[in-house]
């Protein structure tokens, strides 16, 4: 067993987890406390990662520009919420679709319009783009900046959940929304916070992932399938089970990327593992989601008091 | 629901509608063409190039084929299977085209082919050449004015056994062109495979490629082949770069790096790509007449280096004009045009070639690299030949 390769490995699907839960936990909270499906949350992401390499090019910093793509995108993520999402919440699900996949179409066409076909490649400065050793042990520094990023983010929300009163609210409003309405909090204002910090985390997932991958059209609706599995597994409307979900769904797709070859080929020939293993790597999640789904319909941590 | 705003659309419409209907001027004196492409998603910008070079191709001909105007349409396939089949459907009975051409990706190709040749119309790929087209299901109708995947992976092969690479890791995207891209380098390449990962590809395709490359540099090869066209190409050059692995384990590459590419890469000063080695039937530096205007003019109107996507479509409007050449313009004698189009007796911008019995070019392939031009542009140039009037290995299976 090669254990550098494994760590390796580990780390890499950390990484994987923690965009994952960046991009699940504002669906996660817009599913759960507005009951809406926002098919559209990947154009956030898209959005989030051409408007960094944009000002990237502005600033030539990609702090600086970070932070101010952040900004961009939870004004656009309120926007989209007070012109467009707020008019339709109370209707049914299959118009929540409808909308929000002309969104997609939407953000899409503006994208085309605004950056051209190309994608945008996000330069990244020399030390970021270099590589950290521990112990003979070599990762892209790149990679654990997203892990740092990550966690920081992830700690940073757990802290806004349960210890602020916007946290209360959000909680408040996963298990039972009704309630909150009847008690007379200005429900437009949180839906409208909730709304724009979702979009603000998907736009910042995207920037984090443009340098690795580019920015270009359309990379949104690509992962936003993987993190409507997160929140499904996780539990609609937990932050607390998008993440511990995400991170799962992290390992078991590097780790199905990395040893599922070796492992099918334990007991298949050489040539029937090279072909099964690519086709049942891309399964193992929505199999884990299926078993989630038959075993604990509500997910693995479904929000307190949660009567969905 | 505030339909009342809407009202002053009303007379946009109508202009559109009208503009619409005056522009058919569809004669027994047009030769119509249908282009099937990529113009949306992150694949776009392969479409545009192709475009662009069909443009031009028309320009050079200033318009006409046999004293014939020609009609492009063009029709985005949306990178998806399904939609490329309804478009070559919709330009094969609506617009009652006489060559359905273009197609970039070997499973839209595939699933849009018996529509097309069903209906007993030309089908001309620019780039896509599935092995299942060349061999067992190969058609009198279906021609192509690029290569057959398995064949320019071989010739990678045949570069990795005389730059004595005795181990290779190999990676590809899991679909038709990229099985058979493996096999091609696996066909040819006598050292030893000591890797292989197929991933994800499609609506939810993979393109953070960590987990493969740790295993990649673990496993000790000596060399890291892969394709990974369009967009995903520079998401792994990007990658392999950030990883470090330029000393510890050479790229060879088909179809990843390209004209496209390579302007984006120089712009985010990604050195590692610098002196990476692919093949190909063509180069931008390919010194014959015709190939020396077409990348002339492509430059002077684009600004960019053409692409080969771009060589191929050019290739594609140049094979046809030589046909209804032949022909005297005469569309309707099917067989008289097909056995035109077999001779493919035009100045193609790789040099003159034949097509084998599987109507798929019997051609050169080159060993390429990237450079710095004389203005500095990234670029790939020609480092010697590597096979020559080379035939794909189905060839033998088609009967026809």
């Amino acid at each position: 067993m090669d254990w550098h390769l494994l760590i390796a490995q580990l780390l890499n699907g950390l990484q994987l987890g923690l965009l994952l839960f960046l991009l699940a936990s504002g669906l996660t909270l817009i599913f759960g406390i507005m009951d809406f499906i926002n098919l559209s949350h990947g154009s956030f992401y898209m959005l989030g990662a051409f408007v960094c390499a944009t000002l990237v090019e502005v600033t030539g910093s990609f702090l600086a520009a970070v932070v101010m793509a952040v900004i961009v995108v939870f004004l656009a993520g309120a926007l989209v919420e007070r012109f467009i999402a707020r008019r339709i919440y109370r209707h049914d699900h299959l118009d929540h679709v409808l909308v929000t996949f002309g969104l997609i179409l939407v953000f899409d066409t503006l994208a085309h319009l605004v950056w051209g076909s190309a994608g945008a490649a996000i330069a990244l400065p020399g030390m970021l783009n270099g590589r950290v050793e521990v112990a003979g042990f070599v990762m892209p520094t790149y990679r654990i900046v997203i892990i740092f990023a990550g966690l920081a983010v992830a700690a940073g929300l757990s802290l806004l959940v349960t210890r602020s009163r916007l946290g209360m609210l959000i909680r408040a409003g996963a298990s039972d929304r009704g309630m909150v309405t009847a008690l007379g909090v200005n429900i437009d204002r949180l839906y409208l916070v909730v709304f724009a910090i979702g979009a603000a985390m998907a736009g910042l997932a995207g920037m984090l992932i443009a340098p690795i991958t580019e920015a270009s059209i359309g990379m949104g609706n690509e992962i936003i399938i993987v993190a409507f599995v997160v929140v499904i597994v996780g539990g609609i409307g937990s932050i607390r089970g998008a993440f511990y979900s995400a991170i799962l769904i992290g390992f078991i797709d590097t780790l199905g990327r990395s040893y599922l070859d070796d492992l099918l080929g334990l007991f298949l020939s050489n040539q029937a593992s090279e072909t099964a293993a690519p086709a049942l790597s891309a399964m193992m999640i929505y199999i884990l989601m299926a078993g989630i789904l038959a075993f604990r319909p509500r997910g693995l941590f479904p929000p307190a008091g949660a009567n969905r | 629901m505030k339909r009342d705003g809407l009202y002053f659309l009303t007379p946009v419409a109508a202009v559109c509608m009208a503009a619409m209907l005056i522009a058919v001027p569809a004669t027994a004196e047009t030769v119509r063409i249908g282009f099937v492409t990529t113009l949306t998603t992150s694949a776009g910008v392969i479409g545009e190039d192709m475009k662009n070079a069909v443009n031009l191709a028309v320009s050079h001909l200033g318009g006409k084929m046999a004293g014939k105007e020609i009609e492009v349409i063009f029709e985005d396939d949306g990178f998806k299977p399904e939609i490329g089949k309804q478009k070559a459907e919709k330009l094969v009975k609506k617009d009652d085209v006489d060559f359905v051409a273009g197609f970039i990706w070997s499973h839209v190709l595939l699933a849009s082919s018996k529509t097309v040749l069903d209906s007993g119309k030309f089908l001309i790929s620019s780039n896509a050449g599935p092995s299942q087209l060349a061999g067992k299901h190969c058609h009198e109708n279906f021609f192509s004015t690029s290569w057959q995947n398995d064949q320019t992976p071989m010739a990678m092969g045949e570069v990795l056994n005389q730059e004595g690479v005795e181990s290779l890791y190999v990676m590809a995207p899991n679909y038709a062109a990229g099985k058979d891209m493996v096999s091609g380098v696996e066909s040819v390449f006598s050292g030893e495979i000591v890797g292989k990962d197929l991933t994800k590809w499609g609506k939810d395709r993979q393109l953070d490629f960590s987990a493969e490359l740790a295993k990649a540099k673990a496993s000790g090869a000596d060399g890291l082949f892969v394709f990974y066209p369009g967009s995903a190409g520079g998401a792994f050059i990007k990658q392999y770069q950030q990883a470090g692995l330029k000393d510890v384990l050479p790229l060879y590459t088909v179809f990843t790096v390209d004209s496209i590419s390579l302007p984006k890469f120089q712009s985010a000063s990604m050195e590692g790509v610098l002196g990476s080695k692919s093949t190909m039937f063509w180069a931008p530096d390919l010194d014959n007449a015709a190939n020396v205007r077409f990348v002339r003019d492509f430059r002077e109107a684009h600004g960019s280096y053409p692409s080969f996507y771009a060589a191929q479509s050019y290739d594609t409007i140049m094979l046809i004009n030589s046909a209804l050449e032949q022909t005297g313009g005469n569309l309707d004698d099917r067989d008289a045009l097909r056995s035109a189009l077999k001779q493919a007796d035009y100045d193609s911008v790789r040099g003159r070639y034949t097509y084998g019995n599987n109507h798929l070019p019997i051609q050169n392939f080159y060993l390429r690299e990237v450079v710095v031009d004389a203005d500095g542009n990234w670029t790939t140039g020609i480092v010697r030949p590597v096979l020559e009037n080379h035939q794909d290995p189905y060839a033998g299976s088609c009967v026809m």
